[in-house]
């Protein structure tokens, strides 16, 4: 168990560090400056500004002290906003983010897994096709056009919720609901391929045939055994929920990171991205990690102290 | 002939398909002692596991169709069983044992655990009387460490030894009726009889009646006392193992025995196989469902399929050369030999059973 976290902790960093240097290099490449008034800069102002912020070095230079800051938890200053340090900026954004990501994910989590829990029990059945089409459409259907539809008739026409802005515990649902929709639907979708697998496995008849009722036998043998593969959709649901709060932080202003990333990157605050793009793939290593984790946890066939499949 | 524990009369079952509805089982009738093992044999696709299963209600509700028959047990129809009453027969008056034991058993539960279920569900013993009770069954399947593989994993087993945990499941609620579809098929050979032999000492230590599912004739002659043919879901030859072995009436079973080798006899002749391929269930007529195959159709066979002819007390064929309208220069010379030796063996069991005055 040990020796297994140990080896995956080690690949979590590596895999951090190769980010780093990647996205440092694809910075180097932008086209511009990051100073908002370049053009009316003269040479020599421009040489105490490089200065200031190291751009003067040579880029193999910049990129150690860069890493060297990085491990003391430094990511620098901003461009943009005087004398403001990007980890501030980033603990200031963090919070309202965090908020709809999780509400997204837990919420959309709970209700994907009843769906396509329901719709593999209820196979070919009408049940079964109203859900597969929700799911369809939840997966082919971009977050913000739900975004605009929740604002539209949630907001406007019911007035039951903020139709935007931030500034009560009412204003974080519609932007979780917009969220949620893509995990209802891939969740949904991803449990009722598993039940349905499940449910045709040999094992399940072996459990009739012992003469439990049909509750247990779904409970104790079909759904344990489907839920355990839901756990390696975490990786990618963490994705979908990033990336769609870019969108949906925009659309309900939302003051969040994604908000704040998209801003940075308009201005070429170059610090800033690869902050949260560090903080952003430091988040995604990190599930990747627990994903592997739980799996061991949780499937006996996964030998912990090999870090093998037996 | 009452003192029959499982009795399957008439029994039909057809699957609804995108091409309609299509029989598996069509009218299969066989019967039952304590203690005694019934093998069903013939070949794949013949309706054998949709037998086994429809005993246990084990087909899937929504395609599942039996039209017509009954399966008594204990002179109780189960057919006729609420979904509750059957639940309270499957693993204590009825097992099974399934063909594949790498995929029969819950990857993620211990061994000990679902061994444990069936003992709960069905006895009321206490949590540690059931693994007490589960630690005896291990013993008795033969593996050893028994404390310690109560908590292991299916994984962590073999093969061989996944189908004694799965034996260890279905036997221990001491059911009266074992069935075993295929439980060799899938291992080597060494294992197979070793997991026969396994079967054969619990049969007699628990007087459990075993019907056997297979296309082994060898497995047939190691374990059977009686033997029901499937065709093209029906049942078209049963007999004791001699009857069927010795003096087979039916032409499909003679080409099974002509076309199979590892019997114990060392062979002279060489083996045939049965010309053609089996019919599609979907589209058989009325006739007989071998007719294509045959050597020896007849005109009445294309149309109309024979009923039951007793041949003995124990055997009988659907087959029209038993009928006495066929002239019997028809009837082929291996069958009508054999019906005399039927009718030698069934005066041997006439005196058998009379006290037996050995020859
Ligand atoms: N659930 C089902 N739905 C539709 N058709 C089925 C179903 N189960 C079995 N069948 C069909 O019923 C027929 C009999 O199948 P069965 O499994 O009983 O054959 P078998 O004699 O056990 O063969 P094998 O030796 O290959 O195990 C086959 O044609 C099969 O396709
Ligand atoms: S009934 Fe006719 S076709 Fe069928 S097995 Fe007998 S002889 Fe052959
Ligand atoms: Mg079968």
């Amino acid at each position: 168990m040990k020796r297994y976290l140990i080896q995956r902790f080690a690949y979590a960093v590596i895999t951090l560090f190769i980010i780093v240097t990647a996205t440092f290099l694809l910075m180097q490449l932008l086209p511009g400056t990051p100073y908002s008034n370049a053009e009316k800069l003269t040479e020599s102002q421009r040489a105490i500004l490089d200065a200031k912020y190291g751009l003067d070095k040579p880029v193999a230079i910049q990129y150690i002290t860069y890493i060297g800051n990085l491990i003391q938890g430094d990511l620098g200053y901003s461009f943009q906003y005087q004398g403001r340090t990007v980890m501030s900026m980033i603990g200031d954004r963090i919070g309202p983010s965090a908020l709809i990501g999780l509400q997204g994910l837990v919420f959309g989590t709970i209700i994907g897994l009843v769906l396509g829990i329901i719709s593999a029990l209820r196979h070919n059945t009408a049940v079964d096709y109203v859900s597969v089409t929700i799911a369809v459409l939840g997966m082919s259907i971009p977050s913000f056009v739900f975004a605009a539809l929740l604002q539209y008739f949630i907001g406007v026409k019911l007035g039951w919720l903020p139709v935007a802005l931030w500034e009560n515990y009412q204003s974080t649902i519609l932007p979780s609901l917009a969220l949620s929709v893509t995990v209802i639907a891939t969740v949904a979708r991803f449990i009722r391929s598993e039940m349905l697998e499940v449910l045709g496995q040999d094992y399940v008849t072996t459990a009739r045939a012992k003469g439990l009722n049909e509750s247990g036998v779904i409970w104790k043998h079909v759904i344990r055994n489907a839920l355990i593969p839901v756990v390696t959709m975490l990786g990618p649901l963490a994705v979908s929920i990033m990336t769609g709060t870019l969108v949906i932080e925009k659309i309900f202003g939302v003051p969040g990171l994604g908000e704040q990333f998209t801003l940075s990157i308009l201005v070429l605050d170059y610090s800033v991205i690869m902050g949260i793009t560090l903080l952003y793939s430091a988040l995604f290593i990190f599930v990747v990690f627990v994903v592997d984790v739980l799996y061991g946890l949780l499937d006996p066939r996964i030998d912990l102290k090999g870090g093998s499949k037996a | 002939m009452d003192n029959h524990i499982l009795e399957v009369n008439n029994l039909h079952v057809s699957f609804k398909t995108r091409n309609g509805e299509v029989p598996a089982v069509r009218g299969v009738n066989f019967s039952l002692k304590k203690g005694e093992t019934l093998a069903i044999v013939g070949e794949s696709g013949f309706g054998k596991s949709v037998t086994a299963k429809s005993i246990m209600q084990l087909l899937p509700k929504q395609n599942t169709i039996i039209p017509e028959g009954e399966i008594l047990y204990e002179g109780k129809d189960l057919l006729k069983f609420s979904k509750k009453e059957i639940q309270n027969v499957r693993g204590s008056d009825i097992s099974m044992v399934f063909q594949d034991p790498m995929t029969s058993l819950n990857p993620t539960m211990k061994i000990g655990k679902q061994i444990m279920e069936g003992l709960s569900r069905h006895m009321s013993l206490t949590k540690k009387q059931a693994r007490e009770r589960a630690k005896e069954m291990l013993e008795l399947v033969g593996i050893p460490n028994t404390e310690a593989r109560l908590d292991a994993y299916p994984h962590q087993f073999s093969g061989g030894m996944r189908q004694r945990v799965v034996i260890a499941i279905a036997l221990a609620c001491n059911p009266k009726v074992l069935i075993a579809d295929e439980p060799t098929t899938a291992l080597d050979v060494t294992i197979q009889a070793q997991i026969l032999r396994l079967m054969r000492g619990l049969q007699e230590k628990m007087d459990t009646a075993i019907v056997l599912i297979t296309h082994d004739l060898g497995v047939v002659a190691n374990m059977a006392d009686r033997v029901a043919v499937m065709y093209a879901g029906e049942v078209v030859e049963q007999g004791t193992l001699d009857e069927i072995f010795y003096s087979p009436q039916h032409p499909y079973t003679l080409g099974l025995l002509r076309s199979m080798p590892n019997l114990d006899a060392p062979r002279t002749e060489p083996l045939i196989p049965i010309p053609g391929s089996p019919p599609d269930p979907a589209s058989l007529g009325t006739g007989c469902p071998f007719a294509a195959r045959c050597p020896y159709t007849m005109k009445v066979c294309h149309d109309h399929n024979p009923d039951y002819t007793a041949v003995s007390g124990t055997q009988a064929v659907r087959c029209w050369l038993q009928d006495e309208r066929t002239p019997e220069e028809h009837v082929p010379e291996v069958i009508r030999k054999g019906r005399q030796t039927s009718e030698i063996a069934a005066d041997q069991a006439a005196i058998d059973a009379a006290g037996g005055v050995p020859v």
